[in-house]
């Protein structure tokens, strides 16, 4: 073991991003305090947006900052605080600025769209973001199981704050009472799976986890079976994979709509960066008496990805109000996200995390669109059912066709992000010879069609109550054009960011397999 | 002059380019919306035009071929030793050939006319000609595409503009008839998908120098390494240890299925046509003009281009199935289309049967029938075109289909009624129209090697005869209604495109060697290739 390493000054440039936004959510808590109650909250919304947009700014910085570990790059290429406990990396520096990104346009198309008899207590909403969205970054950044779970329980409490801020509504109580007891469990299944793995290896770094796995296993296979199995069902109730996804539709729908896209772009994408950084650091390369551990892991995770896939879209399909089918879409989502991860553990042994990450940018950027499109149409007609679509195509064409654009590449349908990142997964699945899996992808993407296509044809073929107008806020209308514009453009254009990706990303580096 | 520019991306993207002029112009302007959806119908059919006039069927297309690789993927290589990169690559490959050149002139030809024909689309102008005209990009782009994941993607665009042009404009059960069309077609498409996506982890691997190694969609690389015993997918599995490049013989037999059931949907075989008698029925009549003209056809496109020359050795173990299942939509299409009650209904299951006529073509594997095959496909789209767009004519004025309301309009209308004639004889396969070579090419091609099969599909022609003159007669001759006895023929704009599709079924019938002509050589490496691995 090494001395301990404790910080130094020098240290805060590679924290920036964490200390700019604990500072802001300090700062706003302040001042929601002591603002008086006639002042518009929206001056708390615009500064949280800025505090991101700092913090985002200095990822950049950071992440320009940082080699790939190559010799044209002589830079390092990572850089380690407190004996490894917390890494400055390309995987964690990308997950942040998506984190960070996402956050931003989700707090953006709040701003004045929000009403205040749905939401009381506005500035909370706002600022309470920031200590959510820090968890999701110190959870991709880690590499150790401490801070890991310090990430994910800063995350997990204040979400459950978030989900119950429309202080006036019954079903939002409630959904947040649920999400605070399966929460709870979830969080207490991970670290008694990560006791064990300690327990086995005596440290709770991961990079030395990974040494001394391959001597520890003889005598302890079936410990890190139960560790991992334990790890795995906390994990799949924090993405909502099916079967462990029962709470995902009450608390997206009892949420205000800007916290259930939190809750599905950043709140998720930072399970799966936890996911990433214990699974690829331990079990890629794990050998046990009987071969490889990790082919039985690697299982595991593909059952659950398929019966996600399976079970979201098909309930998905009976669904008639908007927030919940959309929570099961993010189930299905959930298991396609999952798949790259499963297929890493294969025996065919290569990193599919670009083909992660382009995916969940894809993902990112059509959730947060369709809420924006729903937040605006369910503040007009009153209600978040189906029906509050009927007649979208002739009260606002244009965020009709904006709608379209973002439902074709939820669907998987060319020539949209959506599409390409389905491509690449079903590609990693063709190469590893999991056909299976690509085939139940394939069956529930088809199926999922009827589910978005029923939202297309209540906009399209149907005419609503409503014929006036849409009231459109202008950040929302940004937000959904530029959604709209992003995923057409993922969809036209995927190599440069792909391109970039394979550049910048090493597991060698970022997750310490293979330092030989 | 043309020689020079990239005809085929102005084919394909001309309709495009159209569908974003017609979304700048104000949407009341009707006029201006249909001039501009009918010019930029028209410049594909020019340029399509041209290329019929400039092809030589010798020296094959290859002038006109546009390559550019379009998306080079890097995958990730750290845990390969030895290996500098390892990429993706998807092409953007356009070329035409004897199969798609006929395609392609039957598509500019019928879209041309279906766009003449949605004078009677009465709603959301600017809406309908965009989807239209995005939805002959997709058209186009799937018969000149050869790469597969472009292929798909241009498969795939025609699904969402077809499910809106069904289910904004179709009648009564637009709705369900539209979602229905979309998940059929999707299944087709996914399945469709995991067949393309096997071949290109297999056969689409090639190694440059030794460390460069890349996946390719491009139909030629794949084409070629099929038929190279030396190519990385045709060696051993247990040479390889598990680096899963290898085609074993399940794979190929899995792919050859997949690929047979995702075209099999949309040509459609027997028991995979319920979705398109749907479509037939609920679409409005122009847009069923291009979805039996045109886009059945993509089925037979798929079975040719993809089924037969990427596995022959498979196909040809299979040809009885193939001229089984042929068989089966000739009967079942016959007999069903002798007692429907709605005309639109009858045309529908007639489409079955012609389509059945087709698969025989294609169960022949041999020049005869192909070409047969194909034929039938472009004289099916021609009739189909014609029948649907009176279809539309008459709807307009007497608010029905069914047979049991209409009657005398012989007299009535006799201008329209005679071309309805005119294409039912061809539909029954009379001689000297443009069915009937169709017919008998592939019922030759197929009568070589599956005689009694063949004969039993020739009780079609009976039933054909029977449906058509059954339901003509119906429509046309008896008593006038006296609901109908203010009834106006064609206008000028309607009787156009008759008078066009009727000309070209006959000037087919009469003089079948344009077409013929075209098709020489297209299917030379297909029997090239059955000859050296089949064994003739």
């Amino acid at each position: 073991m090494e001395a301990l390493q404790t910080l130094t000054w020098s240290d805060t440039w590679y924290l920036s991003p964490e200390l700019v936004l604990s500072g802001f959510a300090i700062a706003l808590a302040l001042l929601d305090l002591f603002l008086p109650k006639q002042v518009n909250r929206n001056v708390i919304g615009w500064l949280t947006l800025a505090g991101l947009i700092c913090a985002g700014v200095c990822v950049v910085l950071l992440l320009l900052s940082l080699g790939d570990g190559t010799e044209v790059n002589s830079a390092e290429p990572f850089h380690s605080l407190l004996g490894g406990s917390y890494r400055i990396d390309n995987f964690g520096n990308l997950l942040k600025l998506v984190f960070l990104g996402s956050a931003g346009f989700i707090v953006f198309s709040s701003l004045g769209t929000v009403k205040d008899e749905d939401v009381p207590i506005k500035g909370e909403m706002y600022y309470l973001v920031l200590p959510a969205t820090l968890g999701a970054m110190v959870m991709s950044s880690s590499g150790d199981l401490l801070t890991l779970f310090v990430g994910l329980e800063l995350l997990s409490i204040t979400s459950y704050i978030l989900v119950a801020v429309r202080k006036n509504n019954r079903i939002s109580s409630e959904a947040a009472f649920k999400y605070v007891v399966t929460g709870g469990a979830a969080s207490a299944f991970i670290l008694y799976g990560m006791s064990f793995l300690y327990g086995i290896t005596g440290s709770t770094n991961i990079a030395l986890i990974y040494d001394g796995l391959n001597s520890a296993i003889e005598n302890s296979e079936a410990l890190l079976y139960i560790s991992f199995f334990l790890m795995i069902a906390g994990f799949a109730v924090k993405l909502a994979l099916a079967p462990f996804h029962a709470w995902a539709s009450d608390v997206y729908q009892g949420a205000p709509t800007p916290v259930t896209s939190f809750l599905a772009v950043v709140a998720k994408g930072a399970a799966f960066a936890m996911l990433y950084r214990i699974f690829m650091g331990t079990a890629f390369f794990a050998i046990g008496s009987t071969g490889f551990i990790q082919k039985d892991i690697f299982l595991g995770l593909a059952v659950l990805a398929a019966a996600a896939m399976i079970v979201g879209t098909a309930g998905a399909l009976r669904q008639r109000n908007v927030k919940r089918l959309l929570a099961l879409s993010g189930v299905a989502n959930a298991g396609i996200l999952l798949t790259p991860l499963a297929l890493s553990l294969t025996q065919f042994h290569t990193s599919m995390f670009s083909e992660f990450i382009y995916y969940f940018i894809a993902y990112a950027f059509m959730n947060i669109g369709v809420f924006s499109v729903l937040t605006i149409v369910s503040r007009d007609s009153g209600n978040e059912t189906l029906s509050g679509f009927a007649g979208l195509y002739h009260r606002a064409p244009w965020t009709a066709a904006a709608a379209v654009v973002l439902l074709c590449s939820l669907a998987g349908l060319p020539v949209t992000g959506g599409f390409f990142g389905k491509l690449f997964i079903l590609f990693g699945t063709i190469q590893t010879h999991t056909y299976w899996l690509g085939a139940i992808m394939l069956a529930t993407t088809v199926v999922s069609y009827a589910v978005y296509f029923t939202l297309i044809r209540q906009m399209f073929m149907r005419s609503g109550e409503l014929d006036t107008g849409l009231k459109m806020t202008f950040p929302a209308g940004i937000t959904i054009w530029i959604c709209t514009i992003a995923t057409l453009a993922l969809g036209f254009f995927p190599v440069p960011i792909l391109n970039w990706i394979n550049d910048v990303f090493s597991i060698q580096f970022d997750f310490l397999v293979f330092r030989g | 002059m043309l020689d020079n520019l990239p005809v085929l991306s102005l084919i394909t993207f001309a309709p495009l380019v159209g569908a974003l002029v017609v979304l700048l112009l104000p949407a009341a302007r009707s006029n201006w919306l249909r001039s501009v959806a009918i010019i930029f119908t028209v410049i594909p059919l020019v340029l399509s035009l041209w290329l019929f006039a400039a092809y030589h069927p010798s020296s094959g297309g290859g002038a006109y071929s546009e390559q550019a690789t379009w998306l080079s993927i890097p995958l990730n290589i750290e845990t390969f030793k030895a290996v500098d990169s390892l990429k993706l690559v998807f092409d953007y490959h356009l070329a035409v050939d004897g199969i798609s050149l006929p395609l392609v002139l039957l598509t500019s030809i019928v879209s041309t006319m279906s766009v003449l024909a949605s004078v009677h689309i009465r709603k959301r102008w600017k809406t309908y000609y965009s989807l239209f005209l995005l939805l002959l990009t997709g058209i186009y782009g799937v018969f000149l595409a050869r790469d597969l994941v472009l292929f798909f993607i241009f498969f795939e665009v025609t699904l969402i503009p077809m499910f809106f042009l069904i289910g904004i404009w179709g009648y009564y059960g637009r709705e369900k008839a539209a979602t229905r069309f979309l998940i059929y077609n999707g299944l087709g498409s996914a399945a469709m998908l995991l067949a393309f996506l096997i071949l290109i982890g297999t056969l689409g691997f090639s190694m440059a120098d030794g460390s460069n190694l890349s996946f390719t969609g491009n139909y030629d690389v794949l084409l070629s390494n099929l038929s190279n015993p030396n190519a990385w997918a045709n060696i051993d599995a247990a040479e390889m240890r598990g680096f899963g490049i290898f085609l074993t013989d399940n794979a190929r037999w899995a792919a050859f299925l997949l690929l047979l059931i995702a075209f099999g949907i949309k040509v459609p075989i027997f028991p995979f046509h319920t979705w398109m008698l749907r479509v037939h029925t609920e679409a409005p009549p122009a847009v069923v003009m291009i979805h039996s003209g045109i886009l059945l056809k993509m089925g037979v496109y798929g079975l040719i281009r993809f089924v037969l020359f990427l596995f022959p050795e498979q196909s040809h173990s299979w040809s009885t199935v193939l001229a089984i299942l042929g068989v089966v939509n000739i009967l079942y299409g016959a007999v069903l289309a002798c007692v429907q009650r709605e005309f639109k209904l009858v045309l529908a299951y007639s489409s079955i049967s012609h389509m059945g006529i087709v698969l025989l073509g294609i169960a022949s594997l041999g020049e005869v029938g192909l070409q047969g095959a194909l034929f039938q496909s472009v004289s099916h789209g021609l009739i189909s075109a014609l029948l649907f767009l009176i279809v539309g004519s008459l709807y307009e004025r007497t608010n029905t289909t069914q047979l049991d309301e209409l009657g005398g309009l012989a007299k009535a209308v006799p201008f329209t009624s005679g071309i309805l004639l005119l294409g039912g004889l061809a539909s029954l396969g009379l001689p000297g129209l443009s069915g009937f070579v169709g017919e008998f090419l592939s019922f030759l091609g197929l009568f070589g090697s599956m005689k009694w099969l063949t004969a039993i599909g020739v009780l079609g022609i009976l039933f054909a005869a029977v449906y058509v003159l059954r339901s003509i007669l119906n429509i046309t001759y008896g008593a006038l209604p006296e609901r109908f006895a203010d009834m106006k023929d064609a206008r000028f704009v309607e009787a156009l495109p008759m008078i066009a599709l009727a000309a070209l079924i006959v000037l087919l019938g009469v003089y079948p060697s344009i077409l013929t002509d075209l098709m020489q050589h297209g299917f030379d490496g297909l029997l090239e290739q059955l000859q050296t691995r089949v064994g003739g």
